[in-house]
């Protein structure tokens, strides 16, 4: 890679934490990120990062994130991501990869009803990825949950082989809203697509509260700004 | 052409809305109620030569997430 890190954070009609999430990549990189509204048919060059904020896109209608799933810019998405550009999707942003049939299984309303808003602990599964090298095996982070649809869902055949693939990202160290298996976050089979519920932008600051999810951002611009 | 296509979770899928309804069912007295299942009801107005296989693909395309969800199309007599 040439120069500045690259990334991209897609808006859709409804999200809410894109600018949490450019605030965090141009902490970490130095670079703003370009913005890129869901309406738009193409997405820049050259990008090595396209991420997904938290929200609420399309008032969470039909299904949460099954409307933006749908929407123009997520065709160019897609056919990034099969390019092996890195795609990180947090909270609504994971709602959308799973129904863009990026990431397997489906978010469903918390098992508890409630929506779940507080920092809750993590523990690293792999640490294989460009998301996560910068982790070590098992460590236990800080990260807060919002969320009312996280309750990870997929059939056993499907999450014995994200198990048996290394492809849960993270679990949550205690259940909080019903997730199969206590999945917090998943991978792709190539490993360059990341959605989890946990709001890793909100954790980049040690004076707000923490900076645990610094280091996934770090994780992913070091390891492709080397490449 | 009147569709109705009637959105529910697969069997053995947890549905917390049921379930938080039932409480409430019984929370109001309604004894007997053995389960309850929350769905979703979709209602279309087509043109009347759309085919079943195009009503077919808006379900497995949009209407239902088809990891959770099942779907039955109705057409509506007029």
């Amino acid at each position: 890679m040439s120069g500045t890190f690259r990334a991209a954070v897609v808006t859709f009609p409804g999200s809410n934490c894109d600018r949490d999430m450019a605030v965090a990549l141009e902490a970490v990189s130095g670079t703003p990120p370009l913005k890129v509204w869901h309406g738009d048919a193409e997405l820049p060059e050259r990008l090595d990062l396209i991420a997904l904020p938290g929200g609420f896109s399309y008032g969470d209608y039909l299904r949460s994130g099954a409307m933006a799933a749908r929407s123009p810019i997520m065709r160019a998405v897609v056919e990034a991501a099969a390019r092996g550009v890195a795609v990180l999707g947090v909270c609504n942003g994971f709602q959308v990869l799973s129904e863009a049939g990026l990431l397997p299984g489906a978010l469903m309303r918390n098992a508890g009803i409630r929506f779940v808003c507080r920092d809750v602990t993590l523990t690293v599964e792999n640490t294989a990825s460009c998301f996560t090298a910068g982790y070590g095996p098992g460590q236990r982070i800080a990260i807060p949950v919002a969320h009312h649809d996280g309750n990870y869902f997929a059939d056993d055949a499907t999450l014995d082989m994200l198990e048996s693939e290394g492809r849960v990202a993270f679990r949550y160290a205690e259940p909080i809203n019903g997730s199969s298996r206590a999945i917090a976050g998943v991978l792709n089979a190539a490993g360059n697509v990341l959605g989890m519920m946990p709001h890793p932008e909100r954790a980049i600051e040690a004076t707000h509260g923490g900076s645990d999810g610094r280091v996934l951002f770090e994780s992913v611009i070091g390891g492709l700004v080397k490449a | 052409m009147k569709i109705r296509v009637a959105v529910s979770l697969k069997p053995g899928v947890l549905d917390p809305q049921g379930r938080a309804i039932h409480h409430s069912l019984e929370g109001l007295g309604f004894s007997g109620v053995r389960d309850v299942r929350a769905g979703r009801l979709i209602e279309l107005d087509v043109a009347d030569d759309t085919s079943d296989a195009a009503l077919e693909e808006m379900c497995r395309k949009l209407l239902a997430n088809l990891v959770i969800e099942n779907y039955r199309i109705e057409r509506v007599p007029a």
